[in-house]
């Protein structure tokens, strides 16, 4: 009876999170040890450690979970990723939470969101990043002070040649184009 | 021995010095490097946080580019995000059948196809200790980096996170083969604990108090540890440790001066090639100083133009000159 009940439950938040990561992320095995926020370059700047995170995902708390800046904060090192005994792939996971959270619009901030998306424009719309583009949008919209403490830098990055003033475009943009336009649809109707 | 070469975003203007030195160590050292036809951006860390099959999709069409060339099976990465990212897409796409349907049908829709494990992704690094060998390096070393104290400094993606069943090719917590390199190149190998942390990425866009406290831990230990300068093997590393000193400075108060250059800079001088040819004057914190110590003259990059003198009108009326205007 309890395996008939198991099966026909319906899915939770904590099966998407695991559905939607690629592989055999092994969430369910985290023993909540906190090697993950131990080894953490930026956890002292996250409301949750990576550990408690996952025991609100454990618990169903689909917003606290989705609200934290956890995974915005996670700078992809991969440390708790080869430090966690239970093999969990916790940066594959925080990538997860973030794409969930773009979808469902539900982040406070949306500085690190909004930093993905003007970068992914350029890839976008001309096959490669674009550094001013990316650094110029980014800065007037969230940063617009920030200007002037980068100025020297900025200005020895275009005296040594080191930015390009416009994209580079691929050959082949139309067929990109079509590669992601597709590949949207199928993550949509999934 | 011939390679599929993948130079990535960065390498095309920001990290151009790796590029250009990358392009004349490998070719002094026997390696034919032939470039992904038409390649596109992997996405960095942006786009698997937005769309997964996206994401994937993306990095997916330079696999299938590069499994066009049918003369190699060795896809060579000089950036480290590069190179993790066409891995791991390559791993996921051998482990995940799903996933690797979902993005095979995106790639039809541009006429392509990738099946998973066809290619075997690999960093530069990794090729030029593990196929060329720092034996024969050493053998070719015409100008040794002796006297020069340097860091090694291989960042996160290179060594991780190495999931079950791919091999790494270094450790993932105390890697040693740039110091096995450095030290071959003739160079005092700084011990440094700090060698596989993390640069911090894209966070002095997120988070200044966060982005710049991971590079100043990192151009302190440098510095703490008497070094004259750290060598890379990451466009990303690169930029943060030294576009990013500066402000880093400003904003902790602090007055580091620490040069970073890429290894395969460091490579072409002991292999006797000179500075201009590999890059070497485009870093913002001068490396001159500590290049002096083995006999390389960096030439400034920008001459600054003599300032303009304004010209004698020989037709106006000759009028009292007075001195030093």
């Amino acid at each position: 009876m309890t395996t008939t009940a198991t099966k026909q439950r319906a899915p939770t938040f904590f099966d998407r999170v695991v559905a939607e990561t690629p592989g055999d992320c092994r969430l369910g095995m985290c023993i909540q040890c906190g090697t993950c926020g131990g080894s953490c370059p930026s956890g002292a700047d996250m409301d949750h450690t990576p550990r408690a995170l996952f025991a609100l995902i454990n618990a169903g708390m689909r917003d606290a979970v989705l609200r934290s800046n956890t995974p915005w904060y996670c700078v992809s090192c991969y440390y708790c990723t080869v430090r966690c005994p239970q093999e969990v792939h916790i940066t594959d996971i925080m990538y997860t939470l973030k794409r969930i959270a773009v979808q469902e619009k539900v982040f406070d901030d949306s500085k690190a969101p909004d930093f993905s998306k003007t970068f992914i424009y350029w890839v976008e719309s001309y096959g490669r990043a674009f550094e001013l583009g990316l650094m110029g949008v980014h800065m007037l919209r969230h940063n617009p002070f920030g200007a002037f403490k980068i100025a020297g830098m900025g200005k020895g990055m275009l005296s040594k040649h080191r930015m390009a003033f416009k994209p580079t475009r691929i050959k082949q943009l139309n067929s990109l184009k079509a590669i992601l336009a597709k590949a949207k649809e199928l993550e949509a109707s999934a | 021995m011939k390679y599929t070469y993948f130079p990535g975003c960065s390498l095309e203007r920001n990290a151009a010095a790796y590029h250009i030195s990358t392009l004349a160590v490998t070719q002094a050292l026997g390696m034919e490097l032939v470039e992904v036809e038409d390649w596109n951006c992997c996405g960095a860390t942006e786009y698997v946080s937005l769309n997964l099959t996206a994401s994937y999709a993306l990095i997916a069409r330079n696999l299938a580019q590069a499994a066009k060339n049918t003369e190699t099976r060795e896809l060579v990465a000089p950036c480290s995000a590069c190179y993790l990212n066409l891995r791991k897409c390559d791993h996921y796409m051998a482990q995940s059948p799903a996933l690797a349907e979902k993005v095979n049908q995106a790639l039809a829709a541009g006429g392509l196809a990738y099946q998973g494990g066809t290619l075997r992704v690999r960093h530069l690094l990794d090729v030029i200790v593990s196929d060329i060998g720092c034996d024969a390096v050493a053998a070719k070393v015409t100008r040794p980096l002796k006297g020069l104290r340097i860091v090694p400094y291989y960042g996160c993606m290179i060594v991780r996170p190495g999931y079950a069943g791919q091999t790494a090719f270094d450790n993932v917590e105390q890697p040693t083969t740039l110091d096995t390199l450095l030290t071959a190149l003739g160079a005092e190998v700084v011990p440094f604990s700090l060698k596989a942390a993390c640069c911090g990425g894209h966070m002095t866009q997120i988070s200044e108090a966060t982005g710049f406290e991971l590079i100043r831990r990192l151009v302190k230990a440098a510095t703490d540890g008497g070094a004259d300068l750290i060598a890379a093997l990451c466009p990303m590393c690169q930029l943060n440790l030294d576009a990013f000193q500066g402000p880093m400075n400003k904003h902790c108060k602090t007055n580091y001066h620490m040069p970073v250059l890429y290894f395969t800079q460091l490579l072409g001088l002991a292999l006797g090639m000179d500075a201009k040819p590999l890059g070497i004057g485009s870093e913002l914190v001068d490396a001159r100083p500590a290049l002096a110590k083995i006999g390389v003259a960096v030439p400034l990059a920008e001459p600054a133009a003599a300032p303009k003198k304004p010209k004698r009108d020989d037709k106006s009326l000759p009028m009292p000159r007075m001195s030093g205007v």
